[in-house]
């Protein structure tokens, strides 16, 4: 395991040895039930002591009085990623991090500030990474060209059969 | 010719696998630099953190003589695991400063008193605002402000004995 972060899972061994209590069986499924319980075990456990002793920031699970800011928010809390638990987006994510960028969208959302504003910023200090929403540019095109390419060659696959057919 | 043509689905489909397999056996980097190296430090100005420390203001990283700039919390375990380095730091006359990220007084207080306090300076960013403008990710994080208060550099994760030598020269290169 990296040190580092703090996003370190428990140890496993508890669910490691759990597997070691059922005496009947043969080796081979003693060794596959251990991995099994180990791999539960670290999928299961809480992160070790990745977060703080403080309250959630105030406006992270609390939606915004005005429905029509609340909208804009959540739109834009859905658009961008988490950074501790990468593939999610921080609507969905449960983590510390997360409840402190969709406060902090909240707040700027409610200060008149507009998503896009918002949106910019983020990518000002975490890159395009940090949005589900990525801009058209050399690197990225293919996302749009290639879906364009590929039906334009399944049409002309598809014209030769028909002409092959109608012969 | 027709019967290679035959092969070009399979073969295609096979790179498609390869790729696959290569992004499961290796997966990607997974540090999410800041995207502020080489820009100034976005404005902030953060209370002080723990007792008989000053708090922390970008204005202070703009005095002309580089910093470090170490983001960290009482509640981070990698963050203990770094206190030696960032001591060993501090003995080579290398100035830190940190920011606090979430944490409680007396939390803070345990904590230095614990692991020691190489800071000469604590801001206390109890909303985590501070962290996020300045791209940082998590904790600990270090950054290498040069003395007109440009990032320079940024270490993530804890600083270990094999780190010592990459900071020291970003540092030496900021002054």
């Amino acid at each position: 395991m990296r040190l580092g972060r703090t996003r370190l899972r428990a140890p496993a061994k508890a669910g490691a040895q759990s597997g070691r209590s059922t005496g009947l069986l043969h080796s081979q499924e003693h060794n596959w039930l251990a991995v099994l319980a180990a791999f539960l075990a670290a999928v299961t456990a809480a992160p070790a002591l990745a977060d703080s002793s403080l309250p959630p920031a105030a406006l992270a699970n609390t939606q915004l009085p005005d429905p029509r800011q609340e909208r804009q928010a959540k739109a834009l809390m859905e658009e961008i990623r988490c950074l501790v638990c990468q593939g999610q987006s921080i609507a969905d994510s449960d983590a510390e991090m997360a409840g402190d960028m969709r406060a902090l969208i909240r707040s700027r959302i409610q200060r008149g500030e507009s998503p896009e504003a918002i949106r910019a910023w983020l990518i000002q200090r975490y890159g395009n990474w940090v949005s589900y929403d990525p801009p058209l540019e050399p690197v990225t095109w293919p996302l749009w060209g290639l879906p364009i390419l590929l039906i334009l060659a399944g049409l002309w696959l598809a014209r030769g059969r028909f002409k092959r057919r109608a012969r | 010719m027709k019967r290679l043509i035959l092969w070009v689905p399979l073969g295609l489909f096979v790179a498609f696998l390869a790729v696959v397999a290569a992004g499961l056996y290796a997966p990607a980097e997974r540090e999410i630099h800041s995207a502020l190296i080489g820009q100034p430090v976005p404005e902030f100005s953060l209370a002080a953190g723990a007792a008989g420390k000053p708090g922390l203001s970008s204005a202070d990283l703009r005095q002309g003589r580089p910093h470090l700039v170490n983001v960290f919390a009482s509640w981070c375990l990698p963050c203990r695991v770094e206190a030696p380095q960032l001591a060993a730091l501090s003995a080579r006359g290398v100035p830190i400063v940190g920011i606090a990220v979430r944490d409680r007084p007396e939390d803070l207080a345990r904590f230095l008193a614990s692991y020691g306090n190489p800071f000469q300076a604590i801001g206390s960013d109890s909303d985590r605002r501070v962290q996020i403008e300045l791209g940082s990710a998590g904790v600990p994080e270090t950054f290498v402000v040069d003395g007109q208060g440009i990032i320079r550099h940024q270490h993530i994760g804890a600083i270990t004995d094999g780190d010592m030598a990459a900071i020291l020269a970003a540092y030496e290169a900021a002054r």
